[in-house]
């Protein structure tokens, strides 16, 4: 269980971690600048556990791994939004930051609520307000890699590496 | 026989299969696997995780240094390593060194690497490019580039396609670039997201290759997995002649739509009624007509970018400029796209009227467009753009204003030293005589 972090629409990989950061690929020296652009106290506030929530077109822009890597580095439980931009979401299973698609949940979080992410139950509950929303099921496909560990783990398996 | 689009048909063909569908998952084998300085260290690091001896084709990697280039310190020198590192440990065919290349989407076309038919997967957000060529091209992150370098394949849900029928001829002043941002004004920033974006009509016979690549380079502002325009005959022209200047002679295969292809969604634009666009601050959906958004000054000027910085573009930019000197208030960036641009634009001394006018001519490099180096903007700066994005903090300081525009009302701001029409700068369009040379009606 966390607290909620809530967003808009539209957020892009540039405000999820600049370019000028972009000198790095280190995970935590990342995640320090993390949403930085966006909400400069986000660093400051977020705890580990804690979740974004965000409207449409999550993660769009940029194909930079670094932002679900500055987003994973700050130890948030996951991402729940209303859609996702399409190489941030490959990005994100690639990388294991756990997101979730649940337009119900996010009309219903308000910043701060208590909320929790089942992902294997692919439950989303808002606990301040007592409310529980079933998140869009990820393709089975996306969810072998999900359960291999990500994609690095996927591919080894399948080139039949020990 | 099903009916296809022209994305599907290439899919198809690179999954083994006689025909796909929108929605289902295939495996595609890869024509090209391309990923730049910021993208390819994280590939190499997850690359040599995934257990294999080597890369599946050291043909068909290009890497390009294009971002932090040339470096600009300690940390993306060492970036920079990383990526050269790896292209000597897998004798990697397509390396090109700073001096010897420049933005991958302008250089790759030009190279002959990038072909009709193909799949080309990069691991940058504008790989979506290439489509101008008749391929399907898409952009991934590092893991999933490193993954087809250890094993060739991608897994790609199949698009659904949109159809843009851009009818009329162009207006003039308008380019490429007023056709992709007027699109993505009327769908959103999100209008096509996953989808193909097909540009078809009678408008695209009017449009030269430069302006067709800048026309797909935007699909991912609309959220798109791609953008493609179908071969036609300039299309082959282009791909031929660059495959001569270059030897690099890989057959190649045309693919189209069928008639009766399905399509999501089908979108009727006027380009003869179309009007150069500008972008507003900071989504690139809030584009609108250029004589009407508020005159605003401004404080910097970039031409550059995987978007707007091929030679059409310095050409139209030096067109506009003329004998002119650019405004006192305003500092000009031009950087050419790549190595034979530079050169080309040279010879044709069009760099020297940017430098005589008063303006900052560079090497290639995406350095301004994303904020990296050479045209950072500080805070509540004012710049106009040829770029692809104008979110809050892409170009420097999170307050500052980034609107985008094509070079001709770029050049204009430049001038005026305020956002105007092109047409209050330099009565007319350069003559479109050689339609090769400048598009515009």
């Amino acid at each position: 269980m966390g607290s909620a972090f809530v967003y808009g629409d539209n957020v892009d990989t540039d405000v999820i971690i600049p370019a000028r950061y972009l000198t790095t690929t280190d995970e935590k020296e990342l995640a320090a600048h993390a949403l930085e652009d966006l909400d400069p106290t986000f660093v400051e506030r977020v705890r580990p556990g804690d979740v974004v929530v965000a409207g449409d077109n999550f993660g769009c822009g940029s194909s930079r791994e670094h932002a679900p890597v500055a987003l994973k580095g700050t130890g948030v439980q996951a991402v729940v939004a209303r859609s996702f931009a399409r190489i941030f979401f490959r990005n994100a299973i690639n990388t294991g930051l756990a997101i979730v698609v649940c337009p119900a949940a996010v009309d219903a979080i308000d910043d701060g609520d208590s909320v929790s992410v089942g992902l294997a139950t692919g439950i989303v509950t808002n606990h301040t307000k007592d409310r529980r929303f079933a998140a869009d099921p990820l393709p089975d496909f996306v969810m072998d890699i999900v359960r291999a560990g990500g994609l690095v783990p996927w591919v080894r398996a399948r080139v039949g590496a020990a | 026989m099903t009916a296809a689009t022209i994305t599907e048909k290439i899919l198809a063909a690179h999954a083994g299969r006689d025909f796909v569908r929108p929605g289902e998952i295939v495996m595609c084998k890869v024509d090209l696997a391309m990923a730049n300085d910021v993208t390819a260290p994280s590939a190499a690091d997850a690359f040599r995780r995934m257990g294999v001896a080597t890369v599946w084709d050291r043909h068909k990697i290009a890497l390009v240094a294009s971002h932090f280039v040339p470096a600009k310190d300690i940390p993306t020198a060492k970036l920079m390593t990383r990526m050269r590192q790896f292209a000597i440990e897998y004798d990697i065919e397509h390396f090109f060194e700073v001096g010897r290349g420049g933005i991958e989407h302008i250089l790759l076309p030009e190279e002959a690497l990038t072909l009709p038919g193909q799949v080309v997967i990069g691991a940058d957000s504008h790989s979506c490019t290439y489509g101008a060529l008749g391929c399907f091209s898409t952009g991934v992150g590092s893991t999933d580039l490193a993954a087809v370098w250890a094993t060739g394949e991608i897994w790609l849900k199949v698009p659904e396609t949109m159809k843009i029928v851009y009818s009329g001829r162009p207006a003039p002043w308008v380019m490429g670039k007023d056709l992709i941002l007027s699109v993505i004004a009327r769908i959103g920033d999100d209008g096509a997201r996953y989808m193909a974006m097909e540009h078809t009509g009678e408008s695209i016979a009017h449009l030269s290759m430069d302006s067709r690549l800048t026309l797909t380079n935007m699909a991912i502002e609309a959220g798109a997995k791609s953008g493609i325009v179908e071969p036609d005959g300039r299309t082959l022209d282009y791909v031929r002649t660059r495959q001569e200047a270059t030897g690099r002679r890989r057959p190649f295969d045309v693919f189209t739509s069928d008639p009766g292809a399905d399509y999501a969604s089908v979108l009727d634009v006027d380009c003869a009624s179309m009007e150069p666009m500008i972008a507003r601050p900071s989504l690139p959906s809030r584009s609108v007509p250029v004589s009407t958004v508020e005159r605003r000054r401004v404080d910097q000027v970039f031409i550059g970018s995987c978007t707007n910085a091929r030679i059409e573009d310095l050409r139209m930019a030096a067109h506009v400029l003329g004998s002119e000197r650019i405004a006192p208030s305003v500092r000009l960036m031009v950087i050419p796209a790549t190595q034979r641009v530079w050169k080309q634009a040279n010879d044709e001394g069009l760099l020297d009227r940017f430098a005589q006018a008063g303006g900052s001519v560079s090497t290639p490099t995406c350095g301004a467009c994303l904020g990296a180096h050479m045209g950072v903007v500080g805070p509540n700066e004012v710049c106009v753009s040829t770029s692809n994005r104008n979110y809050v903090g892409r170009m420097g300081d999170p307050t500052a204003q980034v609107y985008l525009a094509n070079p001709a009302v770029a050049m204009a701001a430049a001038v005026a030293g305020e956002i105007v029409h092109p047409a209050e700068v330099r009565m007319a369009p350069p003559s479109s005589e050689d339609e090769e040379v400048l598009v515009v009606g």
